[in-house]
Order: C-alpha cells, then structure tokens, then sequence
C-alpha cells in the first residue's frame, strides 16, 4: 500500500469503528432521548472524517466547470440523505465508497505490479570497456554503437551486440519465457534483457540503447494498452452517456412523483439518491481495460508480446491460420532424407553418398553442403577428393556438378544433367529436391534432399484444431507434391503452392474472404519477407523474432521464440480474458439495471446501491485480475 | 521533443480526462496519460517544452488535484 492508500485505510477504520458503535447505541435506544440536531452532528463528525476530501474535490471540480464526476454524485447523494434524516445511511454510503475506492487502488496497483515485474528486463546500467582496457559503470543510453562493453556473470546484457570474448550460458526467460539457457560464445549475437549465466563476456555493441530490443519491447508493451478493443471503445461511450442519463433520471424521480401527489417528497429523493449511487460506470471504466492490460502481461510472460488490445480481441476469434513455409513450418534447412542406390548397380548406400560427396565438395551450393554435411556425419571425416580429377569439374548452374572419378565421368545433379543416361524410374519427387548420381554413364542412385520440419510444429498445429481452429493453410513458393507432402506431415489441412512472393497477400485476402466473417484469420511468418502479408491479415503473427526489427513492425502478435504451441496459447488467453471482460460488463450492467429498476420503485435501500456501486467494481476488478494467470 | 514523465493517478476516468486537457493547451503536439504504466507522454516542439510543460502539469492538477507529475 502507498502513503496514500494508508491513510485512508486509517480513516476507514476510524469511521467503521464509529459507525458500529453509533449503530449500538441507536439500536439500544441511547440516541432516542437526544434532540434532533445532536444526532446530526454526532453523525457528521464521522462523516467529514471519512468524506471530507470527496466534498472538497466535489467543490474544486464544480468551479472548474466539471459536474458530472463521481465525487460530486456521492456528495449530492449523502448530503440527499442527510436531508430526510437517514442519517446512517448517510455515513453507511459514504464509508464503503471509499472501501470500494480503496480496494480499487489497491487491486489496481497490484495487477500494475505484476505487469511491471515482466518488465523487469530492463538494464540498470552497462560496464564500458575504454580503449585502455579498464572498465567503467555507465547508464546504457550513454553506450553508442561498436563501443565494448563487458558482462559480468549474472548481470543483465543491457545492448544488444555480438560477442567477441567469453563464453557462457544465457537465460532468455525473460523475453522468450523459454527457460532453458542458450549457449553463446564469440560471434554469438545477444540480445538485450537475458541474463548472462557464470561466464564473462566482451560484446561488441550493434545497436543504440533506444533501438535495442529491450527498449523495444518495453515500448511495445506500454503502448498496447493506448490500442483500445472494441469493447472498452464501446464501455468508453457508453459511460459518457450513462452517468447524465441516470442523474437527470434521478432528477426526474425527485421531482415528478411528488409534484404527482404520489409519493412523498423525503421517498422520492432517497429513490433518486440511489439513482445518483450506481450512476458511476467505475466497475466497466476500470475493469474492462485491466482485464486486456492483464491478458496482455500474462501472454508476455510467455515469451509472446501482444501489440495492442483490440489485436488480443481479434485473437479470440482466430477460425483460420495461415503459415508462410519456410522459416516457420520448415527451417529452410537442407538435409539428407533418403538414399537410394540403383538395384543392380551394385552399389551400396554408403558408395553412393561417396560418389555424390566427392563431387559436390566443390559446390556451396546449400543441397552440396548438406549432402557433404551427411557424409561428415556418417563417416567421422570429410570425403576424399584424392580420385577427383578437378580439372574437369564443373558446375553447371541450376543443374548440378559434373566431373571425373578415378578416371570415369560422375554426374551429380537433376534429372536434365544426367537426361539420356537416365532410362530409369524417376524418383517420385514428392518427398524433396531429388539429385540423381550417374557414374560411368550408367545410373546408380538417388539422394532425396529434405527441408528439415522444424520441432513442435505438428504438436503446435494438432493444438489448433483442438481450440477450434477450422482451417491451417500454409503458403508457398515450392511446387506443388513438395508442399503437399510437408503439409501431411504436420497435419494442415490446405496448401497454396508455387506462389510468387506477391501472391501471397492475394492468396490471404482470398482466404480471408472465404472465411465467415464471425471469424477472423491469422497469418504466421517469419517476418523476414512477409511482411505485407503480416500487415493484410487480421491478425500477423511473427514467430521467432527476437532481435528482428522487421517483424516487430509488421506483426500485431510478436511470438519470441520458434514455438507454434504458443499460437493457441495466446487464443487461450485472449478468449479467456475477452470472456472475463464480457462477464464484468454484463454483471456490472445487469445488477445496475436491476437497483436502478427496484430503486424508482421503491423497493431497495442505500445499501445495496452502495454495493451496486462499489461492491460490483470490486468484484469486477478482482474477476479482470484473473487474466493475469497464465492459464 | 517527446518525453515521458511518471504520473501518480487514482482513477482511470480522471488520467483521460488529463490526456484531454494537455491535448488543448498551445504548443502540445501530442499528449498520453497512460493510466496502466501511470506514465505521462508530452511531445512539444524543443524550445518551448519547457513552459509547455509546465502548463501542463497546472492543467492535470486542475482536473485532478490529486495528481503528481515528475
């Protein structure tokens, strides 16, 4: 608790403590013998105790013009009931608002707190490394681009740079919420806010403090809740209206009924202080956006960054997820699926490899090195190029290698290189990139070349469907048999294939106008050449994009880390929290309505609009505080 | 020039109220109260910042008295 809260916490309990012993005495009839104007000024001491800054802020406000603000409402309130004489339900309305407005701040800050402790990234301060060699303490923002500066074991790294000495372990569960360390060593680039495990490392800085990461996000987050949901744009004008309309109501109820010959004056105006009670639209105004700001902090707290409320609202409706393939469902990594030597060449796996891996040892080629990587990996050693006759090798373009081996010709490549040799079954290219091996003018084999799926993308996508998701369609640029043979391994159940990189915001309009409108589509890419793609959908989420600057921009959905799960965790939280926040506004509107209605009839007391005031704000905060667990 | 301020406000209806108010004095280019990070945004022109926001913390404790700013 502040300062602040304290004392009026203080102030609370001396009321209450007053109040309960007035009631006593009032119930055992100790009040009854003593003249009217006695009981009103034993009353009002506890009342200006408690109330007194609500009437004095009540005052300033009106002579600053402004009326209708809840200080006012509450005086207008007491003061009504002090004139009928309801002298205890005076002080009673006046005690547990400011209960109400205490256990408000309170909850408030402390969901507040819980924010800023994700926000807990941020560096303190950066070690300076000087030309000399020494070392000396700075504020990060003083620290300029290629500057050196050292990271002790346990310190924060405060810029994001690359390692030139040291090694160490880096936890990154601050930013990723993935809780095991990475290995860093030199040329390793770092990203601001991990935390340096036992070593001691020299980076080389690459970016200013206000374009580090850190800063970044720390911007992003703060910002998202500038970015309003439908919902609060909704409650935000509702309440503009709300609170005019039930003080004239209650005006109307003072003054109608009387003037009626229906009901007597000291009735009608403690029927209209009670209109004037639950006139506060405090329960939604609070509520609402805590419930996003908290279902926003609980997604970052899992490494996934939510742009902006209304983007958290649009995630609750996600029906359609499209994925961009490489660099999100495949790692855009080559490797070696299969080997497959020639029936009756004669040839076993192993000598097929070798063949292909002499001759592509001269080759970059990213299908060259990951057949090489393959031989390295299977025999401990690179291959040998001792009966390769390099004078004739070449590399003939978009084809493949073609060369002498222990004096007779080796071709390495597609299905045009070795052409007429090739009288044979072609491999069904379904499965990859196929590079065929003749050597001797005869056939002897094949290697499919795979684009490794990266880890937990069908758990990632098999959980999708299990939250609802009715359609994951993944976009590509590869032919046809390749993308549908990806797409059945990971379980999508649509691909759009051989698209240019322009295609692709048509191909997500198309699908976003097949949809139903009821839902929403959700785009999932790299952010590395997606970006207008991520812009178009109605919701562009980037993956893995820690240090990406790109896909920071583009995105509305930031996902730290390479992990396709925390798509449908982040679904689970906005629906949590949208469900939460429609709860608050229909809990908090229908017991409004429902003393407002037996209010004008006569039929409830202050109490209960003291509760339908307050009490509901309450409970309505503490319901919003539940977005912030993370399940 | 843009610069953020902490801002101790109690309620989420008087930190709008705030932001209106900055947003109408002279010289304000843009203003945030944001009540959530309870952190005050003013972007004024370098020369005038100053005084800018000077009257800017007036017109927030003119709306809400009880509010500090700094």
């Amino acid at each position: 608790m502040t300062k602040k809260q304290k004392k009026v916490r203080n102030r609370i309990i001396i009321t209450a403590v007053m109040f309960a012993a007035l009631l006593i005495l009032d119930k055992t009839g100790v009040m009854e013998p003593l003249p009217e104007l006695a009981v009103f000024v034993i009353y009002l001491i506890p009342y200006i105790i408690i109330g007194y800054d609500i009437i004095r802020k009540a005052a300033i406000n009106i002579s600053h013009g402004q009326v209708f603000d809840e200080n006012f409402l509450m005086m207008i309130a007491t003061f009504g009931a002090f004139g009928i004489r309801e002298y205890s339900e005076a002080l009673a309305v006046m005690l547990f608002y400011q209960v109400g407005e205490l256990f408000q701040s309170v909850a408030v800050g402390k969901s507040r707190q819980s924010i800023s402790d994700l926000m807990s990234i941020v560096p303190e301060y950066a070690n300076l490394v000087s030309e000399s060699g020494d070392t000396s303490e700075v504020d990060p923002e003083e620290v300029s681009v290629d500057d050196i500066i050292l990271v002790r074991a346990g310190e924060k790294i405060p810029l994001d740079g690359v390692v030139i000495e040291g090694e160490s372990f880096v936890n990154t569960a601050a930013l990723t919420g993935e809780s095991v360390p990475r290995r860093v060593s030199e040329g390793s680039d770092v990203i601001s806010g991990c935390i340096n495990g036992e070593g001691i490392l020299k980076v080389k800085v690459t970016k200013a403090y206000e374009d580090s990461t850190v800063s970044r996000i720390l911007e992003l987050v703060e910002n998202a809740s500038n970015k309003k949901s439908r919902m609060e744009n909704f409650i935000t004008r509702f309440a503009r209206y709300y609170t005019p309309v039930v003080t004239i109501g209650a005006v109307l109820l003072a003054v109608i009924p009387p003037l009626l010959g229906q009901i007597p004056l000291s009735d009608s105006i403690r029927r209209a202080c009670i209109f004037l009670i639950v006139s506060c639209p405090c329960a939604l105004v609070i509520s609402v956006p805590l419930g996003f700001f908290g279902g926003i902090g609980a997604a970052s707290k899992k490494g996934i960054l939510v742009k902006g409320s209304n983007f958290l609202e649009a995630a609750a409706e996600i029906g359609t997820v499209v994925f961009d393939k490489t660099g999100t469902i495949t790692k855009g990594e080559f490797r070696v699926g299969e080997i497959i030597p020639a029936s009756g060449s004669g040839i076993g796996e192993g000598d097929l490899l070798e063949l292909a891996a002499c001759a592509e040892s001269f080759s970059n080629h990213p299908i060259a090195r990951s057949v090489i990587a393959c031989y390295e990996e299977r025999n401990g050693r690179e291959p040998d190029t001792l009966f390769i006759d390099k004078a004739h090798t070449k590399e003939i373009a978009g084809n493949g290698i073609s060369t002498i081996y222990n004096g007779k010709e080796l071709l390495v490549g597609n299905d045009k290189l070795i052409g007429a040799a090739a009288s044979i079954g072609l491999i069904d290219e379904a499965a990859g990139t196929v590079v065929y091996v003749s050597y001797d003018g005869k056939y002897v084999g094949a290697i499919v070349i795979v684009d490794s799926i990266k880890d937990g993308v069908k758990e990632g996508i098999a959980s999708l469907y299990d939250i609802g998701v009715k359609r994951a369609v993944m976009l590509t640029g590869d032919n046809k048999d390749i993308a549908q043979h990806v797409a059945d391994q990971v379980g999508l159940n649509d691909v759009k294939a051989q698209l240019l990189p322009a295609d692709k915001v048509n191909a997500v309009e198309k699908l976003m106008s097949e949809g139903d409108n009821s839902t929403r589509l959700a785009f999932v890419g790299d952010g590395i050449n997606d970006a207008p793609v991520l812009m178009r959908a109605d919701v562009g989420i980037a993956m893995g994009s820690l240090g990406s600057d790109a896909a920071i921009e583009a995105a509305d959905i930031v996902i730290m880390d390479d992990d396709l799960r925390k798509i449908s965790s982040v679904m689970k939280i906005a629906r949590k929290t949208v469900r939460i926040v429609r709860e608050n506004i229909v809990f908090a509107l229908g017991v409004k309505l429902i003393i407002l209605v037996l209010g004008a009839l006569g039929l409830t007391t202050m109490w209960l609009a003291v509760f339908g005031d307050v009490g509901v704000a309450v409970i309505a905060i503490l319901n919003s505080m539940r977005t912030l667990s993370e399940k | 020039m843009k610069k953020t301020f902490k801002c101790e406000v109690d309620c989420a209806n008087c930190a709008a109220k705030m932001e209106d108010a900055v947003k109408k004095i002279e010289g304000v280019l843009n203003a945030r109260v944001n009540f959530m990070t309870q952190k005050f945004t003013l972007e004024a022109e370098d020369d005038i910042f100053d005084k800018v926001f000077d009257d800017a913390v007036k017109a927030c404790k003119k709306v809400e008295p009880d509010c500090e700013i700094g």
